[in-house]
């Protein structure tokens, strides 16, 4: 069923109860000609571009827990491509871009709003470095925009502007195409398109280990049975290498717990998104009226999706100083997702040591805003065997030659 | 919020403290391959479970020491100093 206004309208003369579910209930086949394992955003997305940019539609992917149960779920939901290298822009560009017609492109309203980012500079040399940041994305070929005070001030009234804050504002930068998207509705719409073209969607299927044949992967051994395959792809951000362990390879990845929170909604007080690496704090405004808070990592290994309590007090600090008018909020929800951090905070889609398995991995704090070009370039070298020229940087080869890619911007506050 | 067990300082909150990463690791001779140099650098076992950390008490006496941790309920098992071996 095409998703538009008739639907709805039908929908609403029929009471609601005309609607197919969104994507089919399925036991899995013995075999396909691809696997994916995760059916967060990045895996849903590899999935529906192998299915449509390269007619591999015999696919399955499996989930262990639910579709976006995972840091598609547990994220802040902000998307925007301000990288500094041109690596980086180029990956996170294309994202951005394909996320900006993924709405008519997949028949869901993922909501995007494009409301824009201000990043707040405290300090003189604060300033400066942000003119670098914004030229480098310039010279990129991405939208960015120094800010004076007084045009910090006219997007939002709401922080304290003061010279006597704790961290005053002296200016910042934007950029205008950042903004939000409904982390729901990447993940189902992702699951319903890659279903509409036939690719099976499996949840509560855990991977407990691969099948062998002289030294290439040809299948996994599921909760739900053996699978049988020669392309598998993993995608599964902070388990990376609970699964990498299993195939018998490692990884530059270490997982740690990113925690966020969500007040209770209240009228409309801001329009865009606010970061400040100074507090380490960042805020939106969901289209509920939450402000949704996010900030920096529990900085110790960990697996359990909570967050600690003392990284969730200096959040709401750093966001207090930042909006003393928070201060009577009260928090509904606070959760943590497990990322999957790497040396230099950018990303691994590629071949890995185990022929036959392939990885996109190391997204660490920021892999919501890079769903659309994770699935992409997974899926490109799922299809093709050869690394997608947008991915050809991020190879997992680059620990040993040394060429990192150390994206500071990655995370958009100090890590 | 996690408290951990300073052998100088006894139990304190975890925002005394800075973790160093996984402990035990041995640098590898300069002869070393890049592969190797690469791997000692980088990659890590990342268990999901039991994990040998190195912790410091930043915020108090200053001292390094070895935790025994599940990264999966934050229990620490044992805490010893930076020179023992591995707990078996």
């Amino acid at each position: 069923m095409n998703y538009s206004a008739w639907s709805l309208l039908r929908g609403a003369l029929a009471g609601h109860r005309n609607w197919s579910p969104a994507w089919a209930p399925c036991e899995p086949k013995s075999r396909y000609d691809a696997v994916i394992v995760g059916g967060g955003g990045h895996g849903l997305a590899a999935a529906y571009y192998l299915a449509k940019n390269h007619k591999v539609s015999n696919v399955a992917v499996l989930e262990r827990g639910w579709i976006g149960g995972g840091n598609t779920g547990r994220n802040t939901t902000i998307v925007r491509s301000n990288y500094l290298y041109p690596e980086s822009a180029r990956l996170y560009d294309f994202s951005l871009k394909l996320y900006e017609g993924l709405a008519r492109d997949i028949n869901y309203n993922i909501m995007l709003s494009q409301r824009g980012l201000v990043l707040l500079a405290h300090s003189r040399h604060d300033l400066d470095a942000m003119a670098r940041w914004a030229n480098a994305m310039r010279m990129n070929g991405i939208d960015a925009e120094m800010l004076t005070r007084d045009q910090v001030a006219a997007l939002a009234p709401a922080l304290d502007l003061s010279p006597t804050a704790r961290l005053p504002i002296v200016g910042g930068f934007t950029q205008r195409r950042g903004g939000t998207a409904r982390h729901d509705a990447v993940a189902w719409g992702y699951a319903r398109a890659a279903s509409r073209l036939g690719v099976d969607i499996v949840q509560n299927c855990e991977v407990r280990g691969f099948v062998f044949e002289s030294g290439r992967a040809v299948g996994l051994e599921t909760s739900l049975g053996t699978i049988r395959t020669e392309r598998i792809g993993i995608a599964a951000a902070g388990h990376s290498s609970v699964l990498a362990k299993l195939a018998g390879f490692s990884l530059p990845v270490t997982s740690y717990a990113l925690q966020a929170l969500v007040s209770e909604p209240i009228k409309p007080l801001l329009d865009t998104v606010v970061i400040s690496p100074g507090t380490g704090a960042y805020v939106s405004q969901s289209d509920k009226g939450e402000m949704v808070i996010g900030a920096m990592l529990d900085l110790f290994p960990s697996y359990a999706q909570r967050g600690s309590f003392a990284v969730e007090q200096s959040i709401i600090a750093g966001t207090l100083a930042m909006f003393p008018a928070f201060s009577r909020l009260r928090m509904l929800r606070q959760w943590a997702g497990i990322v999957d951090v790497v040396h230099d905070s950018s990303p691994i889609i590629g071949p890995t040591p185990v022929p036959g398995i392939y990885i996109n991995c190391g997204w660490g704090t920021g892999g919501f805003k890079a769903i659309p070009v994770g699935g992409w370039t997974l899926a490109h070298v799922l299809a093709t065997g050869e690394n997608h020229p947008l991915a050809e940087p991020f190879q997992l080869e680059r620990f040993v030659s040394g060429r990192l890619i150390d994206e500071a911007a990655a995370s958009g506050i100090a890590h | 919020m996690m408290q951990l067990d300073c052998p100088w300082c006894g139990k304190r909150d975890e925002n005394e403290f800075v973790c160093g990463g996984t402990t035990h690791i041995q640098r590898p001779p300069l002869s070393a391959s890049d592969r190797d140099w690469g791997e000692y650098l980088f990659f890590r076992d990342n268990p999901k479970g039991l994990h040998l950390e190195r912790w410091r008490h930043a915020s108090g006496c200053g001292q390094w020491f070895n935790l025994a941790r599940s990264t999966v309920t934050h229990d620490i098992v044992s805490v010893y100093a930076m020179t023992d071996p591995a707990p078996r």
